[in-house]
C-alpha cells in the first residue's frame, strides 16, 4: 500500500528508513527524537528526502533518482497533527469542508454525515475552534482530514497532547475510523498501549533507523537488557478470548492457555479475541499455588532465559507460557538470586489487573 | 473656520495618504510574505532595501525619488512617455513619496503577523489539497488581517505627516503638492501665521487619532469573528 525508502541528513541527525505498510494501521513507534515525525512529514510532502522513493498504491510520490516530487496538495494524504492545527478563523463546519472543495466528486468516498456521526461532533459544527476542548479539537482535525477522502491518513501522535481521560475518549474513534472507513493509517506514537490496540504492523524506529518491523508482540518484546534504560517501556503482548464479563465488578476475564487474565474493562462481547499489553515491570514471579494472593491473573510458564546486567540491579526473565506466547518480567537480580531462578524451571507469573492499562486491551485489528 | 487653501491642503493630505496607503498595501503584503516565509539568496539585501527609507534622512529619500521618478529620471521619463504618469510637482508625486516613506512601517507590521502564524496551519491546508495561492488567500491572509490593518494605519499616519521627502521631491505648491505639514511649515514662515499653523496641527492630530480608533475597531471586529487564537 505505502512503500517508503528514504534517507535524510539534517545537522547531526541522520534518517535512513525503509518500510512498507498494508491496508490497516501501521504504527511508527519509538522514543522521541527517533525520526517518527520526520517520516510523517516526508510522506506528507512537507519535507524532501536527500535520497529515496515513496510510493502510495500505484502512485509514485517521491523518486529522487527520477526527480519526482509530488507537492503536498496533490498527494491526497490526510495529516492529523499532534495539536489539531484547526483554522482558527473558520467555524468547525467550514474547517471540515475545507478539503472537500479540492476533492473531485468521484473521489468523495467519505460522507460528511458519517464522519460527523462517528466522531460525535454534530453539536460543534457552528462553533469556532477557540471554544473547543483539546479532545473536541482533535476530533474535528481527524474529521477534517477524513473528509478529503484521503488515500492514506497520517496521524502524528494525535493523542499525545491530551490528558488521560481525553485519550480514552478518542481512542475508540480512531478504532472506528480504521474499521469503518477502510482508509490505511500511518500512526505515530510512543505509547505502547495505543500501538498494540490499533496497529496491525509496527515499525520500531531508533535513532533514525528501523530497529524492527512486524506484529506488535514481536516488535515490542524487550529482547536484551540494552533496553534497561527504558524498562518501563518493555512489554509483552498476550492474546486470548474473552471468557466472561463481570459487570458487578467492572472487569472481564480473558482465557489464555496459561491461565486467565483479568482486565479492568468490560469488553464488548464474550468470545472476541483480544490483545493485552503487560508491562514487564508489572509482572511478579512466584511458586505459589493459585489464589494465595490478591492477584487474580496467574499464568503458568517455564523460564526460557534470564538476562542480567553484571553491574546493574535488574534482570529480565523471559517465560514461555503454555500456548506458546512469551511473557517478560523485570525483576531485581536480588530476587533472581534469592529465589534461585534458573532456565527450565516452572513458575507462576502474577499480574495485577490494576496495572493493566485498559487502553491496551482491544480487539485484534484486521490486517 | 478654514480658508479655501486650508481646505485644499486637508483634502490633499487625505487623498495623498489614502492613495499612498492603498497603493503600497499589495506590494507590502507580498514583500512581507517573502521576508516572513521565503528562503532565497539576497533576502538580507531585500530586507535592508525595504528599511532604507526608515533610516535615511527623508531629504535623501526625496532626492533619490527626484533622480529616479523626476521628469528626466530613470523611471520617471519612461512612465511619462508610455503611461502618461507624471510624478514631479504633482500630487501623485506626493503620494509616491508618502508611500515610500510608509512602506517599511507597513512591511514590518505585516511581516510580524505572518511570522506569528504557526506554519503547520498552512501545511495542514496544503495537505487538505489547497494549492499555495489558495492557502495564502484563505488561511495566511485572514490570520494576518490584524497586522495588515495595523500596518496600513501606521503607513497612513506616516503619509499624513510626511514632509521632508515630499517637499524635496515635489516642492510645496498650494493646491498641487501642499499637504497639511507643508502648509503648516509655510504658516510658520509667514508673519502672523501662528493661528493657521495651530488649526492645521489640530486637524492633523484629529485625523491621525480617528485612523487609530478606526483600526482598533476593525481589529476588535476581526477578533470577535474568531481571529483570536
Amino acid at each position: 500500500m505505502i512503500d517508503v525508502r528514504v534517507e535524510l541528513a539534517r545537522n547531526a541527525f541522520r534518517l535512513d528508513v525503509a518500510f512498507a505498510g498494508d491496508g490497516g494501521v501501521t504504527a511508527l513507534f519509538g522514543p522521541s527524537g527517533c525520526g517518527k515525525t520526520t517520516v510523517i512529514r516526508l510522506v506528507a510532502g512537507l519535507e524532501r528526502p536527500d535520497r529515496g522513493r515513496i510510493v502510495l498504491g500505484d502512485r509514485v510520490l517521491v523518486d529522487t533518482e527520477r526527480g519526482v516530487f509530488v507537492p503536498p496538495h496533490r498527494r491526497r494524504i490526510g495529516l492529523v497533527f499532534q495539536d489539531a492545527q484547526l483554522f482558527p478563523h473558520l467555524r468547525v463546519a467550514t474547517n471540515l469542508a475545507y478539503g472537500r472543495f479540492f476533492t473531485r466528486p468521484a473521489d468523495r468516498a467519505v460522507s460528511r454525515d458519517a464522519v460527523v456521526q462517528v466522531l460525535g461532533i454534530d453539536h460543534l459544527l457552528g462553533r469556532f475552534p477557540a471554544t473547543l476542548s483539546g479532545g473536541e479539537k482533535q476530533r474535528v482535525a481527524i474529521g477534517r482530514a477524513l473528509l478529503m477522502s484521503p488515500d492514506l491518513l497520517l496521524m502524528d501522535e494525535p493523542l499525545a497532547s491530551l490528558d488521560e481521560e481525553r485519550k480514552r475518549e478518542i481512542l475508540p474513534f480512531v478504532e472506528r475510523l480504521r474499521d469503518e472507513f477502510a482508509i490505511p493509517i500511518l500512526y505515530v506514537s510512543h505509547a505502547v498501549e495505543e500501538v498494540v490496540r490499533l496497529a496491525s504492523t509496527v515499525v520500531r524506529l531508533d535513532a533514525g533507523h528501523v530497529a524492527a518491523i512486524g506484529g506488535a508482540a514481536e516488535v515490542l518484546a524487550p529482547t536484551t537488557l540494552a533496553h534497561a534504560g527504558d524498562r518501563f517501556g518493555a512489554v509483552s503482548v498476550l492474546s486470548g478470548k474473552v471468557a466472561a464479563l463481570d459487570p458487578a465488578h467492572g472487569v472481564s476475564t480473558i482465557a489464555h492457555a496459561a491461565g486467565s487474565i483479568v482486565v479492568p474493562r468490560l469488553m464488548a462481547s464474550v468470545g472476541m479475541t483480544v490483545r493485552v499489553v503487560v508491562h514487564a515491570t508489572d509482572v511478579a514471579l512466584g511458586r505459589l499455588p493459585d489464589g494465595a494472593t490478591s492477584v487474580r491473573t496467574t499464568l503458568a510458564g517455564r523460564i526460557a532465559a534470564i538476562t542480567s546486567d553484571v553491574d546493574g540491579p535488574f534482570a529480565l526473565v523471559a517465560l514461555d507460557l503454555a500456548g506458546g506466547e512469551r511473557l517478560y518480567a523485570y525483576l531485581t537480580r536480588l530476587a533472581v538470586d534469592a529465589m534461585q531462578l534458573a532456565v527450565g524451571q516452572s513458575v507462576t507469573a502474577l499480574v495485577k489487573a490494576v496495572s493493566i492499562d485498559e487502553r491496551g486491551v482491544a480487539g485484534v485489528p484486521r490486517a | 473656520m478654514f480658508s479655501p487653501e486650508e481646505w485644499t491642503a486637508i483634502g490633499l493630505s487625505l487623498k495623498v495618504g489614502t492613495i499612498a496607503t492603498l497603493g503600497a498595501l499589495p506590494l507590502a503584503v507580498a514583500v512581507a510574505w517573502l521576508l516572513a516565509r521565503g528562503r532565497f539568496p539576497g533576502k538580507a539585501l531585500i530586507d535592508g532595501l525595504v528599511h532604507l527609507p526608515l533610516v535615511l534622512p527623508p531629504v535623501v529619500t526625496g532626492y533619490a525619488l527626484l533622480i529616479l521618478f523626476g521628469r528626466r529620471g530613470v523611471f520617471g521619463a519612461a512612465l511619462a512617455e508610455h503611461f502618461g504618469i507624471v510624478f514631479s510637482f504633482r500630487w501623485t508625486g506626493a503620494a509616491l513619496a508618502a508611500g515610500v516613506m510608509g512602506f517599511p512601517l507597513m512591511v514590518r507590521a505585516i511581516r510580524l503577523s505572518f511570522e506569528a502564524i504557526d506554519d503547520r496551519i498552512e501545511q495542514a491546508a496544503a495537505t487538505l489539497g489547497a494549492p499555495p495561492l489558495w492557502v495564502f488567500a484563505t488561511v495566511s491572509l485572514p490570520l494576518a488581517a490584524r497586522g495588515i490593518v495595523a500596518g496600513a494605519v501606521l503607513a497612513f499616519a506616516k503619509a499624513l505627516g510626511e514632509f521632508g521627502a515630499t517637499i524635496t521631491f515635489v516642492s510645496n505648491i498650494p493646491g498641487q503638492t501642499q499637504t497639511i505639514p507643508a502648509a503648516i511649515y509655510s504658516y510658520t514662515q509667514t508673519p502672523g501665521g501662528d493661528l493657521g499653523a495651530l488649526k492645521l496641527s489640530l486637524v492633523a492630530a484629529a485625523i491621525a487619532f480617528a485612523a487609530l480608533i478606526l483600526s482598533e475597531l476593525s481589529v476588535r471586529r476581526a477578533g470577535r469573528d474568531g481571529g483570536r487564537r
